[in-house]
């Protein structure tokens, strides 16, 4: 079980080039989708997790992955690993700072997400004008990993980042 | 090759394939833009897990079969999704009510299997979990609003609940294989859940006004590769790529 994202640090600033694909102001270190990354001889190991089973992304990701190693002369070692499964726990401090900026409220700890997405409490902050006069439009938003939510002052809808524990 | 482990696995990706595949239909023909996204969004979100069935499938069989030629190339009789799951989106509220009876099994299944001795089963219920407890929030939701809502939805979804009642038993039905996995610490009993399955099921229903069909009589078969005459027509749907360009690939 890897908890923490063993990463060796050389191969960092080359995975910091890769984006997501349906997310492209953040890396994938930020989404904390890559678990592992090793350079062993002169084959570069890679473990990545999905966010969603069904995250179409992922094979994107991995193409991208074997793009960016190549152009720094590595080959590349792929692995999709499922546990232990993704949380947004793994998404970096700079990583939520990025999402509010894109457009994308990221996500509540999990019982304030809860009140959130059955509409009990007004807590998701509009990333337009920063209100919290904010409702659920739907629970499932553009991207599995998104419910889609409106802001009652500026009218802005915009996506959630939902909480996944 | 493990030919219980190998049927066990379809008996779990193929209710979700076919539940899937039935979402997918609606996919720009939801009844609202919101609920559209939110059926698709739940049949991507089937797909993701049964690829990861399948692919274990395909390692199991240890041939030249891949997660595709498994999902996509068999005859009807070889599915063995339950019943439930081929049934057709006659309405909204046969759709919500499919996904509620389902959902509800879904997710107190996954939670069992989380605790299975095979580690990769064991790693994709985990995965599975998280996904599905949003589709149980999302069709019990709706069952309270359509139940509790105006007297048209009201009716409806009364229907729908009746008439996919019969196919509910079906769920706890065990194979030779489910029972040989079960010894084996493997696989699920669901014969100890099928008492927590109904009083829950239950339990929504009456707090959406429902209620709740006191049934008899049950259908059953699909376990078996019986299926009902819609199963056809999804398969052909399904298949047909895979069928009229014989080992294409994307």
């Amino acid at each position: 079980m890897i908890e923490h994202a063993d990463i060796d640090t050389e191969l960092i600033p080359i995975l910091d080039k890769v984006s997501d694909p349906e997310i492209p102001v953040l890396t994938i270190l930020d989404m904390g989708v890559v678990r592992y990354a090793k350079l062993v001889d002169d084959l570069v190991f890679i473990k990545i997790t999905p966010t969603y089973s069904g995250c179409p992304a992922m094979d994107v990701i991995a193409d991208d992955i074997t793009t960016a190693f190549k152009k720094a002369g590595y080959n590349v070692n792929i692995d999709l690993i499922l546990t232990p499964a993704w949380t947004t726990d793994w998404i970096s401090e700079e990583g939520r700072d990025a999402l509010e900026k894109y457009g994308i409220a990221p996500p509540l700890e999990a019982d304030a997400d809860k009140e959130a997405l059955l509409g009990n409490k007004r807590i998701v902050k509009c990333t337009n004008c920063g209100s919290h006069n904010t409702k659920l439009v739907s629970q499932f938003g553009s991207t599995a990993c998104k419910a889609l939510f409106q802001c009652e002052d500026c009218q802005e809808p915009f996506d959630y980042f939902k909480c996944l524990k | 090759m493990n030919t219980n482990l190998y049927n066990y696995l379809l008996g779990i990706a193929d209710n979700s394939l076919i539940l899937g595949q039935r979402l997918g239909e609606l996919c720009g023909h939801g009844p609202s833009l919101e609920t559209d996204i939110a059926l698709t969004n739940i049949s991507l979100d089937l797909f993701g897990q049964v690829r990861s069935y399948y692919q274990y499938a395909a390692k199991v069989v240890g041939d030249n079969r891949d997660e595709d030629t498994i999902a996509m190339m068999r005859p009807e009789r070889e599915y063995v999704s339950v019943l439930l799951v081929e049934q057709p989106n006659t309405d909204f509220g046969y759709v919500i009510a499919r996904q509620f009876l389902f959902d509800v099994y879904h997710y107190m299944f996954l939670t069992e299997l989380q605790s299975s001795k095979d580690e990769t089963l064991a790693a994709i219920a985990k995965k599975s979990i998280k996904e599905v407890s949003y589709h149980v929030r999302f069709s019990s939701d709706w069952i309270k609003r359509l139940g509790d809502g105006t007297e048209e939805s009201h009716k409806r979804i009364q229907n729908a609940i009746n008439d996919l009642w019969t196919y509910t038993d079906e769920l706890f039905h065990q194979t030779e294989a489910d029972k040989e996995m079960i010894n084996e610490g493997v696989g699920v009993d669901t014969s100890k859940l099928k008492e927590q399955y109904y009083k829950h099921v239950s339990e929504v229903l009456n707090e959406a006004t429902l209620v709740v069909p006191d049934l008899k009589y049950f259908q059953k078969g699909g376990k078996q590769g019986v299926h009902t005459e819609h199963m056809g027509y999804i398969l052909a749907e399904l298949q047909y790529m895979q069928r009229a360009y014989p080992n294409m690939s994307w």
